[in-house]
């Protein structure tokens, strides 16, 4: 189904829109007010896309060199070129530790493989340990955002939900009770799993070592608890060296709720005494990204979501109007790269406002990469016939004065003496919420014409 | 000193349904004596062709653009997204030094007046309560103002015009550089999201006490108008163009 097709169903129910606008809008407002209290933010978000430039330049010498000093410290580290390859790699680790329960810290990387359908087919237990992310797994729902993953349900449909799932009594939707029932549930869950599965926010070369930021400290709970660490990350979330860490820690929490720095910055630098430590750095698509000199600078992306918050249509159309894992801007980038077939209508589900370039802590051009996303899809694949018609007329009409001239015209007239009924249809949909603009006698061509035979 | 000459530029849509907004520039244009020509025979930027991805099929209009304006100084237009798209998408036409020229030389009518010409005071009267949309592709694209999500100083070429129109008072609105919705092909394509969108800024205003919407897009205002009179609101549009010409 097309984003529009999808948007119009969101918005059927008109109150619950304008709830999912108002509730992102706060977030970028807070962003905004966060923002404004460093000094030299423009400058920060300079260096950070500098850095990530860097990165994208020498990519392979970097993950060379992070693999090395990974391995130094003990880390195993494994390369997959693709989705099925990283699911492997996974499943074999958990073999090899006899593991039938795992808990998960957010990971986009491990959603964009569908790592938990895969392990589960398996037998083997995985739950998301990051409040909203289990919201979503026990709706069984794909993420709707990547920071803030259950944004598009109520408290009072989490409500619903827990006492389905975890017997929960009816409260309302009081928060308090229910965050302090999920934590139980999950505390449970953490003390019982083999292994802990993270995401990799950062990956810095010069240590060998990968950073992740939580809210709710759940990697690390995960993480010490368990006997193995598996830390998933695509190639691009390499940094160069630990000093740069300061850029981006700073650059990433504000950018996405607002938040001077996430309440937990987890360092793993090597395995506990007794347990083990395993990288698995996946490519999935992202050479081919990088081989696409004007989308390669969407690599940048830290994965902060302001893009999201900050896009007035992701606000009124929800995440999973773009049905990708990454919704919203970027991943309206993003996915075409991996099937522009089946996403051909993301480049499309934008004003070109500008908003998302603007507020990119990372200074991805995104709204510009839309634009040429558009190019690109309407010559590689096949354009709806009356679409494809009208646009190749207006191209040989505009070139031609004299066509034009007619034509325009000819469109005055029809909206001027038409009856409304031929406007107003199903397949006019500027009409179906919209006035059409009143027509006057002249247009301005004529009355130029008349003014200077009068003058 | 030899006068300078602008060739105006009165994007397609304006010609055939807004014929007063360009009155109005061109009246606001003589006023201020500049040497105005209105090349005959100009269509349309080729906007709506790139946006939706036939930008191949937009050369024919850039190039008649071209050929119609390469002789003047400065192109100004009464709008940022028309000029947006001359400065920033005729990369696709050969970098000719004409092309160059008409890139480089092209204006949307508030910086013309504000950063070419420096005034900001133009002698109109206009006492009503006005709400400036800011639309996206004059405010980030050409940098008209400063943007909510920029940090930096704020600044906006709009609203120093508005602020010297006698009477005129500049509301401050909720959200003050949201988008409308209109995107143009997009308002047809996305059409319940655009709807949205365009409801949302409306109600902004309203919930500010405007009386008059203006702007430096048409197109933006085009699309809130026809949502305006269908639902019957207590709202006016105008261009600002109309707003600096008058003396009420
Ligand atoms: S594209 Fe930029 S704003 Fe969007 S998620 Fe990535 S880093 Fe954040």
């Amino acid at each position: 189904m097309k984003h529009s097709e999808k948007a119009e169903i969101f918005n059927k129910d008109e109150a619950k829109v304008n709830w999912h606008d108002k509730a992102l809008w706060y977030v970028r407002e807070k962003r905004d007010n966060s923002a404004h209290k460093v000094q030299g933010w423009e400058y920060l978000r300079e260096l950070g896309s500098g850095i990530k430039a860097n990165v994208l330049s020498n990519l392979d010498e970097y993950l060379i060199q992070f693999e090395s000093n990974a391995k130094k410290n003990g880390i195993h580290v494994h390369w997959a070129s693709n989705a099925e390859e990283h699911n492997e790699i996974v499943n074999s680790i958990l073999v090899k530790h006899d593991a039938k329960k795992v808990v998960k810290s957010k990971s986009m990387l491990t959603e964009e493989c569908h790592l938990n359908p895969y392990l589960e087919k398996k037998g083997i237990e995985v739950i998301d340990t990051d409040l909203g992310e289990r919201i979503v797994q026990l709706a069984k729902e794909p993420p709707s955002h990547i920071v803030l993953p259950a944004i598009h349900k109520t408290k009072e449909e989490v409500d619903v939900l827990f006492q389905e799932h975890l017997g929960t009594k009816p409260s309302q939707g009081n928060p308090e009770y229910l965050v302090s029932e999920a934590r139980k549930h999950l505390r449970n869950k953490f003390l019982k799993a083999d292994v802990a599965i993270t995401g990799v926010n950062f990956a810095v070369a010069d240590t060998g070592g990968v950073v992740v930021c939580t809210n709710e400290g759940n990697a690390d709970m995960g993480v010490h608890l368990a006997k193995a660490h598996i830390a998933c990350m695509g190639i691009e979330k390499i940094i160069p060296q630990e000093k740069h860490l300061g850029v981006f820690l700073r650059l990433l929490a504000r950018s996405a709720t607002g938040q001077p720095i996430t309440t937990y910055s987890s360092h793993f630098n090597k395995a506990e005494e007794g347990k083990e430590m395993h990288i698995i750095i996946v490519d999935n698509g992202r050479t081919e990204q990088l081989s696409r000199e004007d989308f390669r600078a969407s690599l940048h992306c830290i994965r902060c979501g302001a893009c999201m918050n900050t896009c007035p249509i992701y606000r009124r159309s929800g995440g999973h109007s773009y049905d990708y894992t990454i919704p919203g801007p970027i991943g309206s980038i993003l996915s075409p790269g991996k099937d522009l077939k089946k996403h051909s209508s993301l480049p499309f589900a934008s004003t070109l406002c500008g908003s998302c370039s603007n507020v990119c802590p990372v200074k991805i051009n995104i709204h510009e990469q839309l634009y040429k996303w558009r190019q690109v899809i309407v010559k590689e694949e096949k354009q709806p016939v009356i679409k494809k018609a009208v646009l190749k007329t207006a191209g040989v009409v505009l070139s031609k004065p004299g066509l034009y001239d007619f034509a325009g015209k000819s469109a005055r007239f029809a909206l001027k003496n038409f009856p409304k009924f031929m406007i107003y249809n199903k397949l006019n949909a500027w009409g179906k919420a919209r006035d059409l603009p009143e027509v006057k006698n002249d247009n301005f061509d004529e009355w130029f014409k008349k003014r200077n035979k009068d003058g | 000193m030899k006068k300078t000459k602008v060739g105006l530029f009165i994007p397609c849509y304006i010609n055939q349904l807004y014929p007063q907004v360009a009155i109005a520039t061109l009246e606001l244009l003589e006023k201020l004596n500049v040497d105005v020509y209105y090349p005959q025979g100009q269509t349309c930027c080729g906007q709506p062709l790139g946006n939706s991805g036939y930008e191949e099929d937009s050369k024919g209009a850039c190039n008649l653009f071209v050929e119609n304006f390469k002789e003047y100084d400065y192109i100004v237009g009464p709008s940022g997204s028309c000029i947006y798209h001359v400065k920033h998408h005729f990369d696709i036409l050969e970098q000719t030094p004409e092309v160059i020229k008409v890139r480089n030389n092209a204006y949307e009518l508030c910086e013309f007046l504000v950063k070419i010409l420096g005034v900001t005071d133009l002698g109109a009267s206009f006492p009503h309560k006005v709400g400036l949309h800011k639309s996206c592709h004059g405010l980030r694209g050409l940098k008209l103002g400063s943007c909510s999500e920029v940090m930096g100083p704020h600044f906006s070429t709009e609203e120093d015009l508005l602020n010297n129109v006698k009477g005129l008072e500049l509301m401050s609105l909720n959200r003050k550089d949201e988008c409308c919705g209109f995107g143009g092909t997009f308002s047809v394509f996305e059409e319940a999201i655009s709807v949205k969108m365009g409801k949302d800024r409306i109600q902004d205003h309203l919930d500010s006490d405007v009386e008059v919407i203006t702007g430096a897009d048409h197109s933006c205002l085009m699309h809130l108008e026809g949502l305006i009179n269908r639902n019957k609101q207590p709202l006016k549009v105008m261009h600002i163009a109309e707003i600096l010409n008058s003396s009420l």
